[in-house]
Formats: C-alpha cells, structure tokens, sequence
C-alpha cells in the first residue's frame, strides 16, 4: 500500500513489455495534437507582434518600473497561493472528512466564492472595507473609528483575489479526498502513526498532486487576473497590459510584456512540476475501496464552524448583501430594471458547451500526461496552461488575429467564442481530470486490456467511470470561471448575445450599481444551481464507485 | 438492426453500441452548432426589438456597429436608431480601447461598419492607421470645428466636460482655487483622486501640453504627483470615491456625477466644479464616430451617424446620458451647467492626436 515510492519510467517499460500497447493511440494524440496547436496561437501571435517592436517600446519596457511591477506581481502570485492554500485545505478537509454540522450545505457554500466575478468582488470590497465604506461608518458611529487599514494596494488585493480564487483550491482538493482510499490513512494507523501524523505525513502526501495543480490555477488566475487589481489600485503586470491597450492601443508593447507572462508562467509551471513529483497515488493492492471514517470534530466544532462561517460572510455573503442593496436601492429610487433572461440563457449555453468541449479537450491531454508520461506528454500539459495565464484581453486579440483570416465563416460565431472559453480554461479541467487519472491504478485498465479490450473501450468502460468526479469537477469549474468571463466575450461573441457578465459590465462600466445587481445575482444563482447539480452527481458517483 | 436484436445484446455490446451512439450524436451536435454558429449572428436581432419594426426595414441592409460606448447608457437610442432609419443595426458594445485593438487587429477584414467611440483618441488611432473613410461635409459642418477630426474622417457626436468632482460634505465651493493650478498647492495632499490611465484624462493632458506647453504641463504633473493623488481605475471610480470620502477631490469628466444623482438622489454627497477663466481644467472631450473604409454599407453607415447628429438623438444625450449636446440649438438639461455658464478654453479636438507624446510624459514622471 506505499504511496510514496516513486514511479519510475519503467511503469511505462513494463506496459510496453505487452503486444497490446504501443504508445498512445490515436484517439488521444490527435486530439492532443489539436490542443497543442490551439494554445501555441497567443505565443505565435504575441511573437509576431513582438517581432515589428521598434528600439522605443524596448527601451520603455526595459526600465526600472518593469521590473518592479514584475516582482510585486511575483510576491502577490506567491501570497495568495499561500493563503488560499491556508483557506482552502482546511475547508476541504472539514467539508469531505469530519461531522461538522450542515456539512452538505458548507461544501456548497464554500465553493460559491467562485461565482463572484472580481471586478464586482473589487467594487464590493471597497464598497465594504474602503477607507469611507460601509465598515468604517458601522464603526464610526459607536467606536469612533475615522480610519481602516487602508484596503488599497497590495493588501486589497490580496484580500480580493484570496476570497474570490481560494475555490480553485478547494475543489481540486474536495475531489482528491472523496477519492482518496481510506485504507492508506487505517495502515497508517494501524502502523502506530497517530491521527495527527496520519494526517500530515499521510493524507497531505496524498493531496499534494490536487493542492499543487489548485495552487498553480490560483497562482495564474492572479497573474492574468485585471478586475480586481484595478479596482483596488495595485499595479501588476496584467494591469501594466491593459494599460498599453487602454492608452496608445499599442500592441507591441503589450506584446512584450504579454511575452514575459509566458515566461513566467512556464516557470511557475515548472516549479509546481517540483512540488507535484513523480508520486503515484492509486491503490496497488487489491481489496475495494470504501467511504472514508468521518471525523468526529467534538468540541472543536464551533472553531470550525466559526471558520466556515467567516470566510463564506466575507466571500459570498456580504458580495450578496451588497448587491441586493444596490438593487432594492435602484428599485426605492425606481430606476427600470430589466430582467436578463436572454443573457442567462446565453451564459448558460455558452458556459456548458465550452465545459463539454474543454473537459473532452482535456481528456486526452490529462491521460497522455499520467499513463504516457514523457518529455513531449509533459510539455503538452505544461503549454496546456498557456491560454489561462494570460489576461484575457491578449486571447481574444490573438484569436482574432488568427481568426479574421484563417477561419473567416467561423469569426464572431457561438463556436469561435467556445474555443476561445477552451483556450482560456482547459488548465481547469486538464488539472481537476489529472488529479483523478493519477488516482486509478494503471493495472485495473491493462486488466481490461489483456481481457481483449480496445483502447477506446477501455477508456470508456474502465477509466471514464472511475475517474467521474474529476470529469465533473473540471466541468463545473470551467462552465462557472466562463460565467462571468469578459473580454473574449466582449469581442468575440456573435453579435447581439449578450451574456450576464456582459450586462453586469454595461452597468457596472457607468457606475450604474443598481442595473448590475440583477445580472450579478443572477449570474450567482445560475452559477449556483450548477454546482448544487455538481455536488448532487459527486455524491452518487461515489456510491456507484464503492 | 432490428429490436430483437437489441434486445439480445449482452452488456458489452451494448456498452459498445452507446459509444457509438455517443459518438455520433457529438459529432453530429458538435457540427450543428457550428453550422448553426456561423449563420446566426445574422438572426441573433437584439431581444426587445419587436417584429413590425423590423418589417420596415430595408431587405438586405445592415451595418455593424462597434460601441465603445455601453448598452446601459445609450442601448436604447441604438435600438430607435435602425427602426428610424430603416436599416438594421447591429451592435458589437465594448470597452473602447479593446475595440480599437481589435478593428486595429482585424484590418481590411474588419466586420465593423462603425466605430462608435468614447474618446477621440481611440478614434485618432483608428484613423491614424488610415482605417477610416472621409466624411461627407454634411456630417461634418453639423458640429463646430473644434470636435471634429482634422482629416475630416470622424466626428464628434458628443461632450463630456473636464470637470473638478469636490466632496459636498468637506468642502464648499469656495475651498476650490479657480485655476486646477491650485491643486499643486501642499494643502491638497492626500486629498486628491485622478484615473491617469483613463483616456479622457490623457486627452486631457494632451490638450495641456498644446495649449500650455510642454514645461508647464510638466510642473501641474509633478505638482499633483508630489500631493500623492490616489490612482483609481476609472472615471467612476473617482465620483464614487470623492462622494464617499476617501478623497475630497477628482479630475473627471462631467456626467458621471449625474448617472450617481439618478440612482442615489440629490443627497449624493458630491458635486462638480467647473474650473473658471478658460483654465484648461474646464476643457470639453467628445465621444464620436467614425466609418471603416473597408465598409460596403458606407451610406448606410452615413444615414446612422447624421442621425447621431440629428436632434433627437442629440435630445437623447443631453436628457439620458447628462451631456452637451455639439450641434446647435439643442438646449443642456436643467441639472447640467449650460455651456453659456463654463468657460470652455477653445481647442480642436482633431489636433489632440499627439497621444503618444502624453503617454510617454506620463511614463516618465512615473505616473503611468
């Protein structure tokens, strides 16, 4: 039952030893070959961009303030990271393992944070916690107290992006734990490790794989992320983007500093490549799998309780709160509202054909990742996060510029827009879907194999069920996170389909709070009911499996 | 294959059998979407418009707008434009400097007719770029010289007022020096709030540096620099935060404070300060339009922007969206300063194409 010796490159020798397997089938590089030359666009069109730069917007990207803002972004990527790890694990934890009181109902709420777009989750921050918000004037009163911590900068931002991206974090870990076998943590036990050493040194071992690529997503969703640093007034490098856009229009110089995104990217790859190590994580002894012993917390349930509470009153509650305030103000001052049922009818078309695409998109890139595991099955994955970690804005110009003259019926069409959504988000899916796959043991498809299965049955009748959860969990974190995307939408969607985010946007962009709170709350509540639907099949997925 | 046969399949097959089935019905939807994709942006009218109006319009025309200007404010006046005019409109809304990027990007192949924009900058590097037709001199001679593109390829349809936004509550409007001058005045510091990266701001520094020149334009600069203005997104942004307090005053434009008065009342705590004696404070930018010189619909493209110009739609600014209205005759609205009261320092808008020389000022001095 080891889970921790390392899994050499011989694993795939000893499969290759068999007449059955040679190398990947072409169902898997094909599509793989598809994604690849997909996520490869932005690069080839950023170079492109790049390659006309003249000495100017060189000399005006290498000066000092470059390099600062690069840093500071660097150190922001790094603290949320870490605290969403200190938010996320914890709640994964409690929700999936212990009997904290209304468990169901905190594993949805938990999650819901990731609904809240972050240009509304900044204007509700500052509205909530500004220097003149709705805090300071509860406390004015009674306390007295003139001044908060000042939210602006790098501690807003921080607080902003921790609250609105920890659940990138959470889900992978969620679904990592309710597919962990409970028999590692009892031979621990039965070892005489005790429950706080079982913990650690066994069941953290076995999250490290769904926490790394959660805290890679998290990382990269703060380095592309514009809204919120914007609105709380820190200057990263995604906003240093924007700006080239918003001022000179030039695109060689975002171009540039787009560039050195990529490269980051692909170091903050590599290094959660490090974290991740060539561990294997499925049960190798026979045996069936059973649902893990529950947690009794005692009387550490109302600190837990406590800490549920708070982080889902500061992420989902008080952005709620605010908005239905701003709207039943705009309804007292009977400014017309409109309701949106075209728009959330679009999101949500929108949003489950691009989790259909990216999730089936994913499959193969995840599976070539962890059962073919090899220079160029690795660099596929790597590249596969490309799309995510550059602002949006920088996609959707890429694309057009491919798609304007390459794919000229297809341009501004429903299905442009979804494989933009595919571009921005595979990552998601590809991480949630990894995990899982790395969770099966290679010998129970080889079995199947030898049983004279073919490949494609095999994946369909073997490795597609078992690895269920993490299908769905991809899918819903791709159809929520494509929710409330922006600046694709904005310049790539057909004309005249306007989406929740974008009418959230029309309003929010005027300063017109009132006719954004309907969009807004709609868009939480479609958002929620599909991760009710989500958590509904993880648990029936987890009584089929046992 | 007959039912009798299904019947007797064993688990296998009929595991195979719905693979197959899977498969097909993917692909199958995969390519209808696409199909149906790509022929209905040409269906996909915006909801609201209803079935008789579209019956009057001419078979056949239609233009595509690109707006940089968004739906909640002037949706309703793009939606009236093609029922007037009969011709169907399209509108792509947007955030202005990322639809210019992307007209910049599409090239010869653009789909716009129309760029609609929020500021004669974005319009500027359009036609820069040598993207935008010449206008008719009847769509241009309906606005005064001063908001138009020199080149005669857009105009401006219309003004937002460089304003002073000062919080009600911290200060009368006396506190307020008459020239934006006095805000490089130590006393200010902390007090001050500004969007440098907004491009009405940027014009308006442009327009500084013309007038004022360049040495003068630097000593405001740093002078409010080193009163550590607060850096907010946008325009918005700036109203909300001077209101609320954080700052006590904002350089912005002018009807942003009125969306504010609409929604939360006369009790909102922030006003606008128009700076006096001609000072280059009170300067007023434009939001304009221009026609794509790859366009097929150029005089269907012409009739939407003489209607953009003509009274109603100039009626509909002024009432709906708090600002001047740039031909003549058209009264400002009650809550809005008359332009016979400010003192609006004359320049041409169409002369304001030096962004370029501003953004590297603003780069230098750090404040980008």
């Amino acid at each position: 039952m080891a889970i921790s010796s390392p899994q050499k490159r011989t694993d795939m020798k000893t499969g290759r030893r068999t007449p059955i397997s040679l190398g990947p089938p072409a169902f898997l590089w094909v599509p793989a070959l598809f994604v690849a030359v997909a996520m490869l666009l932005a690069p080839v069109y950023l170079v492109i961009r790049t390659a006309s730069a003249g000495q100017d917007a060189l000399s005006l990207f290498l000066r000092e303030r470059t390099a600062l803002v690069l840093v500071r972004t660097v150190a922001l990527a790094i603290s949320v990271t870490a605290a969403t790890s200190a938010i996320a694990i914890p709640l994964a934890w409690l929700t999936v393992r212990t009997d904290l009181p209304l468990r169901k109902l905190w594993s949805v709420l938990t999650i819901l944070p990731l609904v809240v777009p972050s240009y509304v989750g900044g204007f509700v921050l500052v509205a909530a916690f500004g220097p003149r918000g709705m805090l300071q004037h509860l406390l004015s009163g009674p306390f007295g107290i003139e001044r908060l911590p000042e939210i602006y900068g790098f501690p807003g931002a921080l607080l902003a992006l921790t609250l609105f991206s920890y659940p990138y974090m959470l889900l992978n870990v969620r679904a990592a734990l309710a597919g962990m076998d409970p028999a590692l943590e009892e031979a621990a036990r039965s070892l005489g490790r005790g429950p706080r050493s079982t913990f650690f040194h066994v069941t953290l071992q076995h999250l490290r794989p769904a926490a790394a690529s959660g805290a890679l997503l998290v990382a990269l969703y703060t380095l592309s992320d514009f809204g919120a640093v914007s609105l709380l007034q820190f200057d990263s490098f995604t906003r240093q983007i924007y700006v080239q856009y918003q001022g000179s229009f030039d695109r060689t110089l975002a171009a540039v500093f787009s560039l050195v995104l990529v490269a980051l990217t692909i170091s903050v790859l590599f290094a959660e490549g490090r974290v991740r190590g060539k561990l294997r994580y499925y049960r190798s002894g026979v045996g069936t799998g059973r649902p893990p012993m529950v947690v009794s917390l005692g009387r550490w349930k109302w600190p837990a309780l406590f800490f549920c509470g708070s982080i889902v009153l500061f992420s989902l509650f008080i952005p709620i709160a605010i908005l239905s305030y701003w709207l039943v103000q705009g309804l007292l001052a009977s400014i017309p509202l409109q309701a949106v049922w075209a728009a959330a009818l679009h999101s949500a078309l929108a949003s489950g054909l691009a989790a259909i695409v990216t999730v089936t998109m994913a499959l193969p890139v995840a599976i070539l990742a962890v059962r073919y595991s090899g220079r160029l099955s690795s660099l596929l994955e790597r590249i596969s996060y490309i799309g995510f970690a550059l602002p949006g804005i920088v996609i959707a110009l890429s694309l057009v510029f491919f798609g304007i003259r390459f794919a000229t019926p297809f341009y501004q069409t429903l299905g442009m827009l979804v494989f933009a959504y595919m571009v921005l988000f595979l990552p998601q899916a590809v991480g949630s879907v990894r995990s899982s796959v790395m969770q099966i043991s290679p010998r129970l498809e080889e079995a199947a194999r030898s049983l004279g299965h073919s490949p494609p049955s095999v994946l369909a009748r073997i490795t597609l069920p078992l690895i269920r959860n993490g299908l769905l969990g991809g899918a819903a974190l791709v159809f929520l996170t494509v929710m409330k995307e922006l600046p694709a939408t904005l310049v790539l969607s057909p004309i005249g389909f306007d989406t929740l985010a974008t009418e959230v946007w029309n309003a929010t962009t005027e300063g017109l709070f009132a006719q954004a709170a309907m969009p807004a709350l709609l868009l939480i509540a479609v958002s929620s009911g599909a991760i009710v639907l989500l958590l509904l099949q993880e648990k029936r997925a987890g009584r089929v499996e046992r | 294959m007959t039912f009798n046969r299904i019947i007797r399949m064993d688990y296998y097959e009929v595991n195979v059998l719905y693979l197959k089935l899977i498969k097909t019905f993917s692909i199958s939807l995969l390519s209808l979407i696409f199909l149906l994709a790509a022929c209905a942006p040409k269906q996909a009218v915006t909801p609201g418009v209803s079935a008789p109006a579209s019956s009057q319009i001419t078979p056949g025309v239609s233009i595509t707008v690109y707006s940089g200007r968004s739906k909640s404010l002037i949706g309703p006046l793009l939606d009236q434009v093609g029922k007037d005019i009969g011709i169907e409109v399209r509108v792509r809304y947007g955030d202005t400097a990322q639809l210019a990027a992307a007209i910049l990007e599409e090239g010869k192949r653009t789909p716009a007719d129309v760029f609609f924009a929020q500021d004669a900058g974005a319009l500027g590097a359009i036609s820069k770029a040598g993207m935008l037709a010449p206008l008719p001199d009847g769509i241009l001679n309906r606005v005064g010289t001063e908001f138009r593109s020199l080149k005669g390829d857009w105009v401006g349809v219309s003004g937002r007022a460089r304003v002073v936004v000062y919080n009600t509550q911290l200060l009368k409007e006396s506190d307020l020096p008459e020239s934006i001058r006095g805000f490089t005045d130590p006393k200010w510091k902390g007090k001050i709030g500004w969007p440098p990266t907004n491009g009405s701001f940027q014009a308006f520094v442009t327009a500084m540096r013309k007038i004022e020149g360049e040495q003068k334009t630097i000593q405001w600069l740093e002078g409010i620099k080193a009163n550590n203005p607060k850096v907010y997104k946008d325009n918005t942004a700036v109203v909300l935060a001077v209101a609320a307090g954080e700052v006590q005053v904002g350089f912005v434009n002018h009807y942003y404070l009125f969306n504010q008065i609409k929604q939360k009342g006369e009790s909102f705590t922030a006003r606008n300060y128009y700076p006096k004696k001609g000072d280059i404070g009170a300067i007023m930018n434009v939001a304009g339009a221009g026609i794509l010189s790859v366009t097929k619909n150029r005089e269907a493209s012409e009739r939407f922007i003489e209607y953009l110009l003509s009274d109603s739609a100039q009626r509909y600014f002024v009432n709906e969206t708090f600002e001047y209205a740039l031909t003549t005759g058209i009264p400002t609205h009650p809550g809005v300063a008359p332009l016979s009261q400010i003192d609006v320092p004359k320049i041409d808008l169409g002369s304001l194409e030096d962004l370029e020389g501003t953004l590297k000022l603003l780069r230098d001095l750090g404040i980008l």
